[in-house]
């Protein structure tokens, strides 16, 4: 909403300055946008006068002024303008100045070998409309010389507030005046508009036809002026649309426009002359058309609200006048509407075609029901003090819907709400002023809003009014008491877990990064996702398209994205929601790492203490159990299944499963196959863990950790090798050896492999390293033994190997 | 005597030049061995008068024990020499760089560490924190929350939409993380304190404005919590936040259906430099929305907006992160540039704490 400060106080008795109309503006709810003045921008361009005009010697078109700038020697301008002609004054440039509608800064120019020294401007060059037929042509009277902005009233700031949608009543300056005097300002000045009387019946009837749906229109005035003179409108009306932006047309539509702004109040002319016949308020009907006149065409159908005539549809009613029946300089007879329409059918109207105006803006929101017709009698005036004429009696079709809610108003409902302490004598001020009603005394009293206040509905409206208007500068700060204990726990378990992996992965070295919750569909399709459900209906575009089944699309592609800056050894991981359905259980959360090129937790690259290999599987397990135990997981408890999805390679990717249907966790080398298709190169690796997988413990009772059962004899420790097939796997080989004696065998370790010379074909030495760890005596070499020859026993009989000699 | 004392020096002088442990041992033996020089002289003692005895005795036993100390210093003289040459052999270049170890590399988002932040902070004022699901339905996205169907409010939220299903419901994503409100509401009994982190989603693109982005809702409900509360919570807030001893701070009537009365609170800040300072100058900076929970809202969960009240506030964790830490650009946050998360990320071990400074 856009407003010059004269326009304010047309309405507003005020000595208030500039600034503190705007700081209260702020202070109320009506929050400054901007504040622009043309004239600052205008500053160098002067009033001058054209003393001769002779034909350039090399160009039809141009014209070489001599510009009297009444400040010494005249100046010579070369010009283009068909309206260029010795005696005319209108607006100088000169070298050095900045043009705004050019985006230009002069200099002596050279056209056709004639030396030209500024430019002689059209409307459009200074910003002031979209005049550019011909440069700006003033009264013969302009003073020479003097700033042209200052003299044509320009310099005058421009206000434009950020409406929020609650406040319809201010999309008139009027409203603005009336805030604004409420919060002590100045003085409202009072609005009021004679009846006029008509001098005959309005010649056209207006009717609903509805049938039995929903009406569309609630009520509709209509007046016809005859005989009126239009044309172009005063220059102070003129002046004051182009300094908020709209394009003056002709006296009866910028009076339309104006009291739009002024009032807030909508309204449209037609030219009674193409009219036919009586109009009708109906439905649209499908395959019906409308040229409105924003030269745009728009079909119609059932939905839409449209005011017709014996020819078809004039007009979109409340959002768009149509073009056949709009008023231009001939009109002569006029016909004035103002209505009112149902606010939902505005908006969904104008969502359905896009359309938005003016109009549109006031409806949708709650344009005054009672000024409907105060409002047609407004414009019935100026119509008749700029174009004269002559009018009908003015109709009203439908009844202006009684807007009237009472609400029961306990003052103390300030203080529960607002903390402030105000006499009732206080808010009833304040409440008067901005037309509230109050009736009653005591502690509670009955408040009704006034008609142009639909966002009012109870209580705590009324707090807010009153709150905004004596300042929530007022408003005390009050401490929050405390709940009466320390702090408590506050995060959920499914919060601490994620801290805790989050924190461990960047112990590790890994980046965070949050990635984007939508990916491109075949992306998604790749990682199982893709369903129709998890699609976005208005993507905003199709790299943003599909929510995530997994984390792994947008890290590889992140990876690769800093591969392409130059970086291509990078560890980043994600902890983030992945959706395997649309329900809120379908959300789960996922701790996610991938690790590029030699991004090895020891470091990555080259260096004089060792280059970094490739990234393999096994840093990627690494990265996964160390996430795992940061949450508490059992990790030695964890079963290792060689089932990853087929995003990973088959024989370089594994699960970690808590029981054999309890996945936490899938780590491995990246499938070459997905590389291919989403376009990027490895070496990568990558795991996911589903972080809400793993059960909570059973809550104990105490968090004592129990005693530390360490014993006092040294551990005695025995190596093994044994000769097995090379598709046994270390866990089988681990697992018989621990078996052996599960009270006396503390740790095993595999510490070598070996394939190769001294080892058959198809077979590998694997190393192991047993601790025994005595409890109660020093073990006797019979009781070693005895174990050791168990440990051998229970892993040939595992694996099938043998003993290594 | 004459003899021994050229002896004497002699070996003394044998001593001396041995340059090492072997050549220092061929000396000795050379003297007082079975068959060295002083055990020679040693055996014709016996052979002598009393007399004779009597002075080259202590003589003979005088020169042995010079030369065996003699000896014995010589040896810790070449030992010390010997280590010395094999310590300087062991010298290595000190000055070679290390690799830095992955603490060191690693890093924690801004926006982690920002909800981090703002955890020990609120969790000390005794709120808790909730979730709530991204994907949400329009009730309580919307109607709950007293957004009427149509409204022109809606609009003011760009919002991404699911396909409508059969039965004609229209999921979407969430525009903001208000609808926990309502979940919070309709499943815990007052008094409710409650801070609600998480992804929001709108359809906008630009400079300031991305597709995704976090936010961070407040909200209190009990019997007698009000604006005041509300105010203090969040001076309270910005100071301990933007870790400043006071701040100025306005409130501001605005409009959110959730709330009656609504406002936006701007904060005092100084634009004069290339960035903006918080909590010194003239300016004013907008950081929330807030206001006390709409009675409908409050309905809508099944309580009396009678007897239940409270407030709600939402900002933009993205954004008072880009005001604390001085991230330009928004759209740098999603897109994992690991120059931009090294240089704004925090290390692994930098938890943010009230005992320990939240970013010191």
């Amino acid at each position: 909403m856009k407003f010059t400060l004269s326009w304010l106080k047309d309405y507003l008795d005020t000595d208030a300055s500039l600034e503190d109309i705007l700081d209260r503006l702020n202070m109320i709810g009506l929050e400054v946008e901007e504040v622009t003045n043309r004239a600052d921008r205008l500053k160098p361009f002067k009033i001058a006068k054209v003393l001769e005009a002779e034909q350039h010697p090399n160009a039809d078109r141009l014209r070489v002024l001599k510009v009297d700038t009444g400040d010494g020697e005249p100046v010579q301008v070369v010009c283009g303008a068909p309206n260029a002609r010795a005696g005319l004054v209108g607006v100088l440039g000169k070298p050095g100045d900045y043009v705004p509608g050019l985006d230009v800064t002069l200099s002596v120019g050279k056209i056709r070998d004639v030396e030209s020294f500024g430019m002689m401007c059209s409307e459009r060059e200074l910003e002031l409309s979209d005049e550019h037929d011909g440069i700006i042509d003033l009264p013969d009277d302009a003073p020479v010389g003097v700033n042209y902005a200052e003299w044509a009233g320009l310099d005058e700031p421009v206000i434009e507030i950020g409406l929020t949608p609650n406040r319809p009543d201010c999309t008139g300056v009027y409203g603005i005046a009336r805030d604004l005097a409420a919060a002590g300002l100045g003085k409202l000045k009072e609005r009021s508009h004679e009846q006029i009387r008509g001098a005959y019946p309005c010649p056209v009837d207006v009717t609903f036809d509805f049938g039995d749906t929903k009406p569309m229109c609630k009520a509709f005035g209509l007046r016809m002026v005859k005989g009126v003179k239009n044309g172009p409108s005063p220059q102070w009306l003129q002046d004051r649309l182009v300094a908020i932006g709209l394009r003056p047309i002709n006296i009866l539509v910028d009076i339309t426009n104006y009291i739009t702004f002024d009032q807030g109040r909508p309204l449209h002319v037609f030219d009674a002359d193409k009219v036919h016949g009586n109009l009708v308020v109906r439905r649209g009907k499908t395959g019906e058309k409308i040229d409105g006149l924003n030269a745009k065409s728009y079909d119609v159908d059932d939905t839409i609200c449209v005011i017709a005539d014996d020819n078809g549809v004039e007009s979109l009613g409340g959002i768009l006048g149509g073009e056949p029946s709009g008023c231009t300089e001939e009109t002569v007879n006029v016909l004035i509407e103002s209505a009112l329409w149902d606010e939902d059918d505005i908006a969904a109207t104008g969502r359905k075609l896009g359309v938005n105006t003016d109009a549109r803006y006031r409806f949708e929101r709650g344009v005054d029901p009672d000024y409907m017709m105060p409002g047609l009698e407004y414009a019935t005036r100026m119509v008749l003090d700029l174009c004269g004429g002559e009018p009908s009696e003015a109709i009203r079709t439908g009844d202006i819907p009684d807007s009237t809610n009472i609400i029961d108003f306990p003052y103390s409902e300030i203080k529960r709400l607002s903390g402030i302490d105000l006499s009732p004598a206080e808010a009833n001020v304040t409440l008067k002023a901005l037309g509230f009603w109050i009736s009653g005394s005591g502690e509670t009293v009955k408040v009704a809003a006034p008609s142009w206040r639909p966002d009012i509905e109870g209580k705590a409206d009324l707090v807010e009014e009153v709150t905004r208007i004596v300042g929530l500068d007022r408003v005390p700060s009050t401490p929050l008491p405390r709940l009466g204990t320390v702090a408590k726990t506050v995060l959920t378990p499914s919060q601490i877990r994620r801290n805790k992996a989050r924190r461990a992965l960047a112990a590790r070295g890994f980046n965070e990064s949050v990635t984007w919750s939508f990916i491109p569909k075949d992306h998604a399709v790749l990682f199982g996702g893709g369903n129709d459900t998890l699609a976005l209906a208005n993507p905003i575009s199709p790299e943003m398209s599909d929510m995530r089944p997994s984390l792994l699309a947008g890290l590889f592609m992140a990876a690769q994205r800093n591969a392409d800056r130059g970086y291509g050894d990078v560890a980043l991981f994600e902890i983030g929601q992945v959706f395997e359905s649309d329900a809120p259980e379908g959300q789960k959360i996922v701790a996610a790492g991938v690790r590029r090129g030699t991004a090895k937790m020891s470091g990555s690259g080259r260096h004089w203490s060792g280059t970094s290999a490739a990234v393999d599987v096994f840093d990627a397990k690494a990265d996964a159990e160390a996430a795992l135990a940061a949450i508490g997981a059992p990790v030695d408890k964890l079963q290792v299944f060689t089932d990853a999805p087929d995003t990973f390679h088959p024989g370089r990717s594994g699960c970690l499963k808590l029981g054999p249907k309890n996945t936490l966790a899938v780590f491995g080398e990246v499938h070459p196959r997905i590389l291919q298709k989403m376009d990027i190169e490895g070496p990568l690796v990558a795991f996911e863990i589903h972080l809400d997988a793993l059960p909570q413990p059973k809550a104990k009772g105490g968090r004592s950790k129990g005693s530390l059962n360490a014993s006092d004899l040294m551990p005695v420790r025995r190596d093994f090798a044994f000769l097995v097939d090379s598709a046994v796997t270390a866990d089988k080989i681990l697992k018989a050896a621990r078996g052996a004696d599960k009270s006396l065998i503390e740790d095993t370790t595999l510490f070598d492999i070996y394939e190769g010379a001294g080892v058959p074909e198809g077979q590998k030495s694997v190393a192991i390293d047993v601790v025994l760890q005595p409890r109660k005596k020093t073990l006797t070499d019979e009781e070693i033994d005895a174990v050791a020859k168990k440990v051998i026993a229970n892993v040939e009989k595992a694996t099938g190997g043998t003993l290594r000699g | 005597m004459s003899n021994l004392d050229t002896l004497e020096s002699e070996l003394l002088a044998a001593i001396e030049n041995a340059g090492s442990e072997s050549a220092l041992e061929e000396v000795r033996v050379a003297a007082l061995g079975k068959k060295g020089s002083i055990s020679e002289q040693m055996k014709t003692l016996g052979k002598m008068t009393p007399e004779e005895r009597q002075v080259m005795g202590p003589a003979l036993n005088g020169l042995k024990a010079k030369i065996t100390d003699a000896v014995a210093a010589r040896k810790d003289v070449l030992a010390e020499a010997a280590l010395e040459a094999r310590l300087a052999s062991e010298t290595v270049d000190v000055t070679l760089p290390m690799r830095p170890s992955p603490t060191d590399t690693g890093r924690i988002h801004p926006v982690s560490q920002v909800i981090d932040e703002l955890t020990a902070i609120f969790a000390d004022m005794g709120f808790s924190i909730a979730e709530g699901p991204d994907i949400e339905t329009d009730e309580l996205n919307f109607t709950a929350l007293n957004f009427p169907e149509g409204h022109p409010a809606r609009e003011m939220h760009d919002t991404f939409f699911f396909n409508e299903k059969d039965d004609g419901e229209r999921l979407l994503l969430r525009t903001h993380t208000s609808p926990v409100q309502i979940r919070t509401m309709r499943t815990e009994e007052p008094p409710i304190r409650v801070i609600i982190p998480g992804r929001t989603y709108r359809c906008d693109s630009d400079q300031t404005h991305t597709p995704m982005f976090h936010q961070v809702e407040g909200l209190v409900i009990d019997k007698e919590s009000h604006l005041g509360h509300l105010k203090w919570i969040l001076e309270e807030f910005c100071k301990a936040f933007f870790e400043v001893d006071d701040i100025k701070m306005r409130l501001r009537p605005s409009f959110f259906p959730f709330t009656e009365p609504s406002m936006e609170i701007d904060i005092q800040c100084d634009r004069s430099g290339g960035e903006i300072k918080i909590g010194q100058g003239d300016d004013w900076l907008e950081i929330l929305g807030c206001g006390m929970v709409h009675p409908n809202v409050i309905r809508n969960c099944g309580l009396d907006p009678d007897v239940y009240q409270g407030f709600a506030w939402g900002m933009g964790i993205d954004r008072i992160a880009m005001l604390k830490y001085g991230m330009p650009d928004l759209r740098a946050f999603f897109d994992a540039d690991v120059r931009w998360i090294q240089h704004y990320g925090f290390r692994p071990l930098d938890l943010p704490t009230l005992f320990g400074g939240l970013s010191s």
